[in-house]
């Protein structure tokens, strides 16, 4: 599994920094955790208070609107995509950095397939776990083949009406 | 019509060459057929019983005279010399080869044309009515709006994995020609009434949501009674947002907008979607006047003729030909502009497949097209084609020209202008076949006298439960069913998919295929022998209900 970080060129290789608190596990004393949507509720002061960095994991059926007023505390929110096809996390991705204005890094993980890069990236994700062994390199042209854009997300990409009306 | 500037032109381009490198990686083994299949769904390409089959989208049913021939061509050199018009107002090829369906996806780049979105779990291509821009009972040309949500749906970053397919259907006329009533988002363009509901006189849009066919039909509901034209991505971007979010992902019959409606309840399904819209309204996804225009001056009409409303060698043809007289009362329908018709070009032959067209014919149609109706076509969802614009004074030349080409069949809207998905002789989910079972019907009634005397019909026919023949909208439906391994068929009536949408009702046990054609047959007789004044088969229905029929077809119970 590589972690890719986006850059305007493409994509470099990152190391992941959190360690993923698994369900029936304890929250470790120190260090970066990334946890469940379930563990930041029932843990939320302490979580919250760390000095080390906190992330929290979404389930493709969670809505991130509970998190709206954390989000400035939460360094990471990582999107699931349980199969290609499930795409609630593209709604849940535009939600967090258009509504909710989260800053943060927005992480797709599960099952990331090159040709769906495009659509992550348009939706506001900036951090990508996947499995291909050719990551990198796919990266650095699939999510440019298709030029164009009809659609104003907040990825700021001038759309085609924007374009033809000079706006 | 809508012609592509520099950006749609290019999105298309770089697509093809997309699919190019993706057919590539197929073909050298690098992906698996597992991994290739989501990515040719998503160009058109589906795998059936015995071959590929690619379906292109005519968007909104309008095609011009350069844009058929392009299909015929296709159809020649890539194909078997033929292609079937869909109930979605597409175009099927049954045959293409796998390599070649790049080449195929470039020449239609040509002329304006892709196979984008016409398979997948993703907004489909938009439907409207087949006389849009032509019709007489119009309040607008709901085209403008079509090509709107075209370009917004095209390669949505957000809405490409929904739970299931999304289609959308517009129409501009309350006599609605688009059966916006079994779409997932059906638009009725509609004057604001001044009261709360738009200004007086404003155009906007009625919305409707989650009706559909397939296992479980359901007529849509209205969810907004007026939407501001303005306001038209905004408000779909949030029905969309809020079904993608809420439909179920856990089991694919359920996964419909339809299903998400019936199991949150329309009013609290309307309450999400309009409290998501409220965030997004004021958007940057608030259609630009300058882009309305623009788009809607593609669709200015062309530039019609003064001409006297009546027209002379129509009547006198019609006077002494029974056969002419035939054609102009079924085929043809009153356009806007005085002295100009509606015409209907039937691909619902007596015995021959319903909706298949051949390049010969094609190119025939294109070129009468260009002769007669600005170069412009249209394909229904009824299966059949139209020439839009043509001098009424002119039809009998093109009657003639049509009979010679055995395009003339004056059954549109009858009996035998049936509606039938391809079925066990092509799709991999059938139950049974249907085309054979609506060629037959076709013979049976193959007399013009007798169709004549039935008068205004709807027969739909599908091959298995999703329904894509629509039979659960047909006066008379008909589906195919498999019991312990024979072909059987389900007879439903009532069906209507206009303005007075209704679904039908099973009318007792099933039949074997060499009964139906017989039990079609009794149904119409209890018909013309009950109906009273012009009454069509569905009004005679509705009055009397199914007793009489019941009787004739089973014997008193
Ligand atoms: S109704 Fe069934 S048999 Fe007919 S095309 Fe659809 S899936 Fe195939």
């Amino acid at each position: 599994m590589a972690l890719l970080e986006k850059r305007d060129s493409g994509a470099v290789l990152i190391v992941d920094r959190y360690s993923k608190v698994e369900e029936d596990a304890a929250t470790p004393e120190s260090g970066d955790v990334l946890v469940s949507l379930e563990r930041l509720e029932a843990e939320r002061e302490s979580l919250l208070a760390r000095a080390d960095s906190v992330g929290v994991w979404l389930r493709s059926d969670q809505s991130p609107s509970g998190l709206a007023d954390d989000l400035g505390k939460i360094e990471l929110v990582a999107l699931d995509f349980p199969v290609f096809s499930d795409g609630r996390a593209y709604s849940s991705a535009r939600l967090l950095r258009e509504r909710y204005g989260y800053r943060g890094e927005l992480r797709a993980v599960g099952d990331v397939l090159a040709e769906q890069l495009g659509f992550m990236l348009r939706s506001g994700f900036d951090t990508f776990e996947m499995a291909s062994p050719n990551a990198l390199e796919e990266f650095a042209t699939i999510p440019k083949e298709v030029r164009v854009v009809y659609q104003p997300t907040g990825d700021g990409l001038a759309t085609a009406t924007e374009l033809r009306l000079g706006t | 019509m809508y012609h592509y500037d520099e950006y749609d032109h290019a999105l298309v381009k770089d697509r093809v060459a997309q699919f190019r490198r993706q057919v590539e990686r197929r073909l050298s083994g690098d992906l698996t057929e597992e991994q290739f299949r989501p990515l040719r769904l998503m160009n058109g390409l589906y795998l059936q019983l015995h071959a590929y089959m690619l379906r292109v989208a005519i968007p909104y049913g309008t095609l011009d005279s350069r844009q058929l021939r392009k299909l015929a061509y296709i159809a020649r050199r890539y194909d078997k010399g033929y292609g079937h018009f869909t109930t979605r107002q597409n175009l099927q090829y049954n045959w293409p080869k796998l390599e070649e369906t790049p080449d195929i996806l470039a020449e239609l780049a040509e002329v304006e044309m892709h196979a984008i979105q016409t398979s997948g779990n993703c907004i489909r291509n938009t439907t409207s009515d087949q006389y849009a821009g032509a019709a007489a009972d119009e309040i607008e040309d709901p085209r403008i709006w079509c090509e709107i949500v075209r370009q917004w749906s095209t390669l949505h970053p957000e809405f490409s994995f929904l739970p299931r397919k999304f289609k959308v259907a517009i129409t501009g006329s309350e006599n609605d020609r688009a059966a916006v009533r079994v779409h997932d988002i059906g638009l009725i363009m509609k004057h604001g009434d001044g009261e709360g509901a738009g200004e007086a006189g404003e155009v906007g849009f009625e919305v409707i949501v989650g009706g559909g066919l397939g296992r479980t039909p359901f007529l849509g509901k209205t969810i907004r009674p007026f939407l501001a034209k303005e306001d038209l991505l905004s408000y779909l971007e949030a029905i969309l947002r809020t079904y993608n979010m809420l439909g179920r992902r856990d089991n694919k019959y359920k996964a419909r907008i339809k299903v998400t409606l019936h199991e949150t309840g329309a009013e609290e399904f309307a309450r999400l979607v309009e409290e998501e819209w409220a965030e997004i309204k004021e958007s940057s996804l608030k259609l630009p006047k300058p882009e309305m225009d623009r788009i809607a001056a593609h669709f200015v009409p062309p530039e019609f003729r003064a001409l006297e409303s009546r027209a002379t060698a129509e009547e006198e043809r019609a006077a002494g030909d029974p056969a002419f007289a035939s054609w102009v009362r079924n085929n043809i329908v009153e356009h806007k502009a005085s002295g100009y018709a509606i015409a209907n070009i039937s691909l619902k032959p007596v015995g021959l497949p319903p909706g298949d067209a051949t390049s010969e014919q094609m190119d025939l149609v294109a070129d009468l097209a260009d002769e007669y109706s600005f170069g412009e076509i249209r394909v229904t969802h009824t299966q059949n084609l139209v020439l839009p614009h043509v001098e009424r004074s002119r039809l009998p030349e093109l009657y003639d020209r049509l009979l010679a080409a055995g395009l003339a069949t004056a059954n549109v809207g009858l009996l035998s202008d049936i509606i039938c998905c391809p079925g066990l002789d092509y799709c991999t989910l059938a139950s049974a076949r249907s085309i054979p079972i609506s060629t037959q019907i076709s013979e049976r009634f193959a007399d013009q006298g007798r169709l004549d005397l039935v008068g205004q019909m709807q027969i739909k026919i599908s091959g298995c439960i999703n329904a894509c023949g629509h039979h659960h909208v047909g006066h008379i439906g008909i589906l195919g069913v498999d019991r312990k391994g024979e072909e059987h068929y389900q007879i439903q009536l009532g069906g209507s998919a206009s303005e007075d949408a209704s679904l039908g009702k099973i009318l007792g046990r099933g039949f074997s295929a060499d009964q139906v054609v017989d039990v079609v047959e009794q149904l119409v007789d209890v018909y013309v022998e009950l109906r009273e004044g012009d009454e069509r088969f569905i009004d005679t229905y509705r009055r009397v209900g199914q007793a009489p029929f019941k009787e004739k077809v089973y014997g008193t119970a």
